[in-house]
């Protein structure tokens, strides 16, 4: 398998459960190693630039990385900090009533539904200075307005000439950039199904 | 928006941490109540005898402050790997060293910091001078950072296995063994009118050590154990 990603394209990945879609997006982001093959990042091997390819990048996985006892404007504050991109308190309160949570900042994540966690998830990519978005299953457990809303998003960073990968089963419709579809090929029942390996 | 720098992220760490531990006090004061009965139901059993009390003092406290590290380092990583947090952790654009550095020290001020402040009283109980009560407290200060620092490892390697609580322990007792020896042989010199000064320099070269070389092979242990 190989692919290389332009300025303003949007990747979609589909197949079949356990296609190993997941685990494509944990090589792409540098979590995990690779079998064999290699990802390049301006020509250069990711491990060797290391924190310089974590700062161009986000990832949303399927672990959305929002902590129960803390309530939605600190997540993104702190999660946003961490990713090198700090935020002020109105700064990360307008992102958080763009996904549609104003008036539960202040409620502990564990209160909100699914479909809320996964809005407070998607706010880090507001003001977020990354130009790799890697999104897994990012289109799950949300209702037709977030669906438009995640769409709006990434036609927004396509036109600023970012990229995506977006992994979902879900059809996107983007309003800019241009959109390619990548199929994986169903698991091997030989049990010898070995995850990708673009360059 | 602002240019990340390696301490603006390490302060989001260890405050995030904070925070945390803050909303769940529970856990913090468990680690507590463990040390103290531990280390009071040793006077309870033996009875009043002074001098028996005093010479097993260094050992007891040492011991139960060990195992009440134990308590508290499963739970470094746990939370964090399961909601996905620590696969964000390894994704920040600074190194993976000062993550690991900030959680140390987070946990480290949570649980060892009240065991540290607490260990005097209960010196007192054993019937410990109060030169002596100084040293346990210097001996604590200086150690309880090794085992936060070591326990790390641990705690990273048995990352998401059943039962990581027992394996952890059988891993990491034995590397706290010459920390053990250091401390407690400090108060036990204070204790027979000895200088403390040796073992508890010894004990310095150890964090530094530990300071070190810990964070680092921690990080590399996280990366394995979220491959």
């Amino acid at each position: 398998m190989s692919f290389s990603l332009t300025p303003g394209m949007l990747l979609q990945i589909t197949g079949p459960n356990g296609s190993g879609k997941t685990s494509l997006l944990r090589i792409i982001c540098g979590l995990t190693t690779p079998e064999s093959g290699e990802i390049k990042w301006h020509g250069a091997e990711i491990r060797s630039l290391a924190e310089e390819y974590s700062r161009s990048i986000i990832y949303i996985g399927h672990r959305i990385a929002v902590k129960e006892e803390l309530n939605s404007l600190e997540n993104l504050r702190i999660s946003s900090g961490l990713a090198g991109c700090e935020l002020s308190r109105d700064q990360a309160q307008q992102a958080l009533a763009r996904v549609g949570l104003s008036g539960r900042e202040n409620l502990p994540a564990r209160f909100l539904s699914e479909g809320q966690r996964r809005r407070s998830a998607l706010a880090r990519l507001i003001n977020c200075s990354a130009t790799l978005w890697i999104l897994d299953e990012v289109l799950a457990s949300l209702d037709h307005a977030a669906v438009t809303l995640v769409e709006s998003l990434i036609s927004e960073h396509l036109s600023k000439g970012g990229m995506a990968i977006v992994a979902t089963h879900q059809e996107i419709h983007i309003s800019a950039g241009s959109f390619h579809r990548l199929e994986l090929e169903p698991p091997v029942s030989r049990g010898t199904a070995s995850p990708g390996s673009p360059s | 928006m602002s240019a990340s720098s390696p301490v603006s992220m390490f302060r989001w760490i260890v405050a995030r941490d904070l925070m945390l531990a803050w909303r769940r006090r529970a856990d913090v004061l468990s680690t507590l109540f463990f040390f103290v009965i531990v280390a009071s139901l040793f006077p309870l059993g033996i009875g009043p005898e002074t001098q028996l009390l005093r010479s097993i003092a260094p050992g007891v406290v040492w011991v139960a402050a060990l195992l009440a590290s134990m308590l508290s380092l499963g739970r470094v990583f746990q939370s964090d790997e399961q909601d996905g947090t620590l696969e964000q952790m390894l994704l920040t654009p600074q190194p993976v060293y000062l993550v690991v550095l900030g959680k140390v020290l987070a946990q480290w001020l949570v649980s060892e910091v009240p065991l540290v402040l607490i260990a005097p009283l209960l010196g007192v109980q054993f019937g410990l001078a109060s030169e002596t009560l100084l040293v346990l407290f210097i001996s604590l200060l200086i150690g309880t950072p090794i085992l936060s620092l070591i326990g790390s490892i641990g705690a990273a390697l048995t990352l998401g296995l059943r039962g990581g609580g027992v394996l952890i322990a059988l891993l990491i007792l034995p590397l706290y063994i010459p920390v053990l020896i250091f401390g407690a042989g400090a108060v036990d010199a204070s204790i027979n009118g000895v200088s403390p000064q040796a073992n508890l320099y010894l004990l310095g070269a150890f964090l530094v050590v530990s300071l070190v070389f810990a964070p680092w092979a921690t990080s590399a242990a996280l990366r394995i154990s979220l491959e």
